[in-house]
């Protein structure tokens, strides 16, 4: 049971600002997901939250108290570590019950609590083997489990898969969004992959250089991206951006002329653009289509058979690459020329200032 | 395509290293073998030869007189006397450079302003070769006319004393322990600047502090290399001869004589060359059981 807020929140160091003024408030029992590239200072805020780097300005509370100059096991929050952080010497049980014996909790009701958490954690088998026994899922459960009986207002994961495979990190990912049902706390997590924060996340926070670029759930991120950076960060293959000019618009539709190819029409209703903006088309590869006599040309470069679909690479005649999601039995092959069509009512118009013009309401079916 | 090619041809180096490594060896081993046979085996083996030998070097020739220098050598009260002044000696040195090593390792990890220089000089003493460590301490700080402690002492109001008439094994110890605290603190400090910063913050968000994050973090942590400085320590130490011979030659009576340093008097004083190698046999004896014992503990912290 948590409610963190964050205002104006930054970090600087001696020669470099960090976190640049950030403002969230993350509710009780939500699941958020801070995602970004390397250096965009993710991880740092998640230390700040932990109290394991100090507040260089700002407020962060916890349940209404101000949590700036709290101690880090004092504010009742847990954190995973990306490296486990095992204590190499004791067991598992003894790992998983050492935040008890420092905050002198008597010795059965450890027992007992450390029981139930790896009973949760299906590791009852294994508590009194050191962590150089365990496999790297149980390493990482024995670290979960760790948080648990702590019993925390809160979970902070900094990047806790990225050491584990392919098939147990997507195992995982399920396991930790039960949990957060389960334990019904709030859960902050750390990463660098997309993939991870779309499964996973009530909200996103899209964090780059040190300031938040957008902030929300995982399809409004997908279908409303606020700007230029959130909406290339966002989905996998990249979202294609393509820049052209602004000739005509009506009630329902911007007309863009693009640069090197046609005029695309983009479902615009209460947008306020004149003709002869310059903007950028945002159109993403699952919603552009390869159409005969469409308005964007160029070479299928390279064309990837994925099964269920298949990846077209495109060089268009300026040189840059355009990728679209064509489905299974997309007769193209490399060399071929093609050319494709935006969805119009799927396609994102961001301004001169790399903003979004566009931010429609978007119903799930 | 590409990928496979790869993996075939790794696979086939390791198969060939395989092989190479079933080549027959022992002749490529056999010059080192040698060398170590002549250099150690051999005056062993003579060792043992004159132990059994009534071979004093005053009235030649040796003659074989069965096991009578072992009999004499158990049977003779100095001989005990020595072997527990080694073990007050090596475990004495052992427990200062282990507790002052570590705090020193501890203190020295901290971030503070002329911190290199500061390892740099408490590193230093273990540069200093043991004679004229000795003679340092000797002159310069434990004479009681000129001497620094008992420059110190009359300060305070107290009579200087005679370090090495009064108290004879612990100036031996003292002397022993500023040459081997550098060495534990060495060892030491490299160790705790590899401990796992993670480590330390889940210690920090676990709520262990101060005195509980030395005692069920870093102490443990250090029990490895601390087993290890007690190892090399104890095979120095057991040898150790120098300062004893710089200092108080064993005196006064036989209050500093070791083990290492009866053999010497035996030798080299009594010229009896005989009782001496019994002496010397009994010591490696000794010594061999010790480092069984200590090699063992340390493999099994090295696996932990």
């Amino acid at each position: 049971m948590a409610k963190l807020i964050l205002q104006n929140v930054e970090k600087r160091y001696e020669t470099f600002h960090a976190i640049k003024g950030i403002d969230l408030s993350i509710d009780d029992r939500e699941f958020v997901v801070f995602v970004g590239p390397s250096g965009c200072g993710k991880t740092t805020l998640l230390r700040m939250i932990a109290g394991l780097e100090d507040i260089t300005g700002g407020d962060f509370s916890i349940d209404g108290v101000r949590a700036n100059d709290i101690p880090p096991d004092k504010r009742g929050l847990a954190m995973v570590f990306q490296t486990y952080a095992l204590y190499p010497h004791m067991t598992v049980a003894e790992n998983m019950g050492f935040a008890l014996k420092m905050a002198k909790v008597p010795r059965d009701e450890i027992k007992a609590k450390v029981a139930h958490a790896a009973a949760m954690l299906q590791l009852d088998k294994v508590l009194d083997r050191r962590p150089k026994a365990l496999s790297g899922g149980q390493r990482q459960r024995v670290a979960i489990g760790r948080a648990i009986v702590r019993n925390p207002k809160g979970f902070l994961f900094d990047e806790p898969l990225s050491n584990l495979d392919a098939a147990l990190r997507v195992q995982m990912r399920t396991e930790l969004v039960k949990l957060n049902k389960q334990l019904q706390t709030t859960m902050i997590y750390v990463t660098h992959d997309q993939i991870e924060a779309m499964t996973m996340a009530d909200r996103i926070v899209v964090l780059h250089a040190g300031i938040v670029e957008q902030v929300g759930s995982p399809l409004e991120l997908y279908n409303n991206p606020a700007n230029l950076f959130v909406a290339g960060f966002i989905g996998s293959p990249k979202m294609n951006l393509l820049e052209g000019v602004v000739t005509a618009r009506d009630d329902q539709h911007v007309e863009v002329k693009l640069d090197d190819a046609g005029t695309v029409a983009v479902m615009a209703a209460r947008i306020a653009v004149a003709p002869g903006t310059r903007v950028t088309v945002g159109m993403r590869p699952e919603h552009t289509a390869l159409v005969s006599d469409g308005p964007i040309g160029g070479v299928a470069d390279f064309v990837e058979h994925l099964g269920n679909e298949t990846l077209v690479y495109v060089k268009r005649p300026d040189g840059r690459q355009m990728i679209v999601k064509a489905d299974d039995l997309a007769g193209v092959r490399m060399g071929d020329a093609v050319t494709m069509a935006p969805k119009g009512d799927r396609s994102v118009l961001f301004g001169p200032d790399g903003k979004a013009l566009l931010r429609r309401e978007f119903h799930l079916h | 395509m590409d990928q496979g090619v790869a993996v075939t041809n790794t696979s086939t180096e390791v198969r060939s290293g395989r092989s190479a490594r079933q080549v027959n060896t022992l002749p490529l081993l056999l010059p080192a073998v040698i060398l170590l046979l002549l250099w150690s085996i051999l005056p062993l083996l003579r060792t043992i030869f004159y132990s059994f030998e009534n071979y004093n070097l005053m009235t030649p020739p040796a003659v074989f007189n069965g096991g009578l220098n072992y009999r004499y050598l158990f049977t003779d009260i100095s001989t005990w006397i020595a072997i527990k002044n080694s073990v007050v000696l090596v475990l004495g040195v052992l427990a200062a450079s282990v507790i002052f090593g570590t705090l020193i390792a501890l203190l020295l990890n901290n971030d503070f302003p002329g911190r290199n220089i500061a390892r740099l000089l408490a590193i230093a003493p273990f540069f200093v070769m043991s004679p004229v460590a000795a003679l340092i301490w000797k002159n310069l700080l434990l004479d009681p006319v000129s001497g620094l402690f008992g420059w110190f002492m009359t300060l305070l109001g107290l009579h200087p004393i005679a370090w090495f008439s009064t108290a004879p094994m612990l100036s031996v110890v003292m002397i022993y322990s500023w040459r081997w605290i550098p060495f534990a603190t060495l060892i030491l400090l490299t160790a705790l600047q590899s401990l796992d910063t993670d480590q330390l913050e889940a210690a920090r968000m676990d709520g262990a502090k101060g005195f509980a994050r030395l005692r069920y973090i870093v102490l443990p942590h250090l029990l490895r290399p601390i087993s290890i400085v007690i190892m090399l320590e104890s095979i120095f130490l057991l040898s150790a001869f120098a300062v004893i011979y710089t200092t108080t030659n064993g005196g006064p009576g036989d209050a500093t004589t070791t083990l290492t340093y009866l053999i010497f008097i035996k030798a080299l004083n009594d010229f009896s060359i005989g009782s001496a190698s019994a002496a010397g046999v009994f010591a490696i004896v000794l010594a061999n059981v010790l480092a069984m014992f200590l090699i063992r503990a340390v493999s099994r912290n090295l696996q932990a």
